[in-house]
């Protein structure tokens, strides 16, 4: 793997939006002008089962076609997949996990058994709930996920969801602006040991 | 930044699906005909959606079945019509016996394939045993890599198909590439638009000036002349292919060939490989390369028509090669590839290169970097002679017990 690309997995549960966020979060990445891949996990979906995503970020060409196994970035939009499903899988010691919660980052790295140092915490949910309206945790988990990596530009990212909101929901500009800020918001947010 | 080939191209991140639809969509075909299949749905279910919103004006033909897809595609075609259909797996069994009217009666219909396993046991992903059945129908078959070359490859295969009077078939790996969205370069609807051109066939059946008769009986006296015609015009097409891909290179930028060369030149160790694993295996040859290891690949784009003289004359001097398969023959000899590769190397008189086969990834299976290293390592070995080469399939990471 090259020491560039940047590797991500997304863990959600069907109808929680976690294929989109990927898809949402390659769009907004080729904006700033890099290369990337977005992929679901293909399996019988169900509302409320657990499911999983990819992307690869690189300025390089990617031209590997593999899956994900050693992810840098863990995103999971719902904390009760921590119960069920090995989500610090193929991490190591260096993979940071960004949780959806409203737990410390010392609780839920005791919790994973992994180094306080690799957790990131936002409470997604309550973001979505104040900004959108709803709990969609995907959007501001984007925000989130932006900041930890730390070499994205977050204005392009916003630039570029905006857009697609706007084609979107033209007529709705409390979503588009809802969805803009829990952005924000997570951006901000998201905080570490 | 990203910087485009084409002046005019525009970056956008799409699936493999997409973009075929998006071809489709700028080639503006007068017929398509489809029964949608997973992985291949969304190309015809967003084709679909193009012609109930007025964006093309082409006849959507909502069959009950791919079989009838097939035929309803081979009347258009028959009739004077720029045709077009998509499937996949069992979709394309379906269409069997259609299939090679298709190609007996020399129609350019054109198909957008995602490869996917066969049945049974019930399987949606990705496998290339689907097309490599069909590897006697008389098709035109190009395989594609990733998006950019999908979309590549169909706007290729109008002209291809339209020149050479062969139904064409351009393919993508299931849910790898059909589902997986990547940085594509699109270009304007008019360029692509010219470069297609408008279809004029020689003749058709709605054609009541000429008339003619389209696929009648033809026994003893004149069949074998006539398969013949198809097997030569296959042939022949291998010429169509390259004129097309080098006018395509000078109008988009972009190159294409029968196949591609990847460090292959000094290599002495070469997988030879189709589809998207060619691109995980670039990696693993970048490592092996900045090790000093003379490690190569050579990815097939077309594999009908087979480029037989010059892949023997490209890997003459390669000392081990191992052929990868994303289908199994059953055939108690080698994979389909692989025949194809040692034939065209023997019969050119290239006996010094040993050659291994590996079946992979059947069912979607997971075919990663390390695997794609083991066989290179195990490539190394029989190039020094440490390790004689098995004298039958091998295969990567299946459980045999």
């Amino acid at each position: 793997m090259s020491a560039k690309m940047i590797e991500v997995r997304w863990h959600g549960r069907g109808g929680q939006g976690a294929k989109t966020a990927a898809l949402l979060f390659a769009e907004a990445v080729l904006a700033t002008g890099k290369y990337i891949q977005a992929f679901p996990e293909y399996g019988p979906e169900r509302m409320g089962a657990p499911v999983q995503s990819f992307n690869r970020v690189s300025e390089d060409p990617i031209t590997i076609h593999s899956g994900v196994t050693n992810p840098n970035y863990v995103v999971i939009l719902d904390p009760s997949l921590m119960e069920s499903v090995l989500v610090t899988d193929g991490i190591g010691t260096t993979g940071k996990v960004i949780v959806n919660t409203s737990f410390s980052s010392d609780e839920i790295a005791k919790k994973l058994g992994i180094d306080a140092s690799q957790v990131y915490v936002v409470n997604a949910s309550q973001i979505a709930r104040e900004t959108i309206g709803k709990d969609i945790p995907n959007t501001p988990m984007l925000g989130a996920l932006v900041k930890v990596i730390g070499t994205l530009d977050i204005n392009g990212v916003l630039e570029d969801t905006k857009g697609k909101l706007m084609a979107k929901f033209r007529h709705k500009p409390e979503v588009i602006d809802g969805n803009l800020s829990s952005i924000k918001r997570a951006f901000d947010e998201v905080k570490s040991h | 930044m990203i910087k485009t080939v084409f002046s005019k191209g525009k970056l956008v991140a799409k699936t493999g699906n997409e973009v075929m639809a998006e071809a489709m969509r700028q080639i503006e075909p007068d017929v398509v005909a489809a029964y949608p299949i997973t992985p291949a749905t969304e190309i015809v279910q967003i084709f679909s959606q193009f012609v109930a919103d007025g964006v093309v004006k082409s006849e959507y033909i909502a069959v009950e079945s791919e079989h009838s897809a097939m035929s309803a595609t081979i009347a258009a075609s028959a009739a004077g019509a720029r045709a077009m259909t998509g499937t996949s797996s069992q979709g394309l069994c379906l269409m069997w016996e259609m299939l090679y009217i298709a190609s007996g009666l020399r129609l350019p219909i054109v198909m957008a394939e995602v490869n996917r396993a066969i049945s049974a046991p019930l399987n949606i992903h990705g496998d290339q045993s689907d097309t490599m059945g069909a590897r006697d129908s008389g098709w035109i078959q190009i395989y594609s890599e990733n998006s950019q070359e999908a979309y590549d490859n169909m706007i290729q295969a109008t002209r291809i198909a339209e020149k050479a009077k062969l139904p064409t078939l351009v393919t993508t790996d299931g849910f790898i590439i059909s589902h997986c969205m990547e940085v594509v370069e699109l270009y304007p609807d008019a360029d692509v638009k010219a470069f297609v051109g408008e279809y004029k066939p020689e003749r058709y059946l709605l054609d009541t000036k000429k008339p003619y008769t389209l696929g009648s009986i033809d026994l003893q006296d004149y069949y074998f002349e006539h398969r013949y015609q198809l097997a030569q015009a296959i042939r022949d097409s291998k010429d169509i292919i390259l004129n097309v891909a080098k006018d395509f290179e000078k109008t988009f930028g972009r190159k294409y060939e029968m196949y591609k060369k990847f460090m292959l030149d000094d290599a002495e160790i070469v997988i030879v490989v189709i589809g998207s694993t060619a691109g995980t295996a670039k990696v693993v040859v970048n490592e092996l390369r900045e090790k000093g290891i003379k490690a190569g690949l050579l990815k097939i784009r077309v594999f009908r028509p087979f480029p037989t003289e010059q892949i023997a004359k490209d890997l003459a001097h390669v000392k081990a090669i191992a052929v990868l398969d994303r289908a199994d023959s059953c055939s108690g000899a080698f994979a389909p590839l692989h025949a194809d590769v040692v034939s065209s190397l023997y019969a050119a008189g290239v006996t010094t290169p040993k050659v291994i086969n590996y079946v992979y990834g059947l069912g979607g299976r997971e075919i990663s970097t390390k695997h794609i290293a083991e066989v290179y390592e195990t490539l190394v070995k029989i190039a020094s002679g440490a390790q004689k080469p098995a004298n039958q399939v091998e295969y990567i990471n299946v459980r045999k017990k």
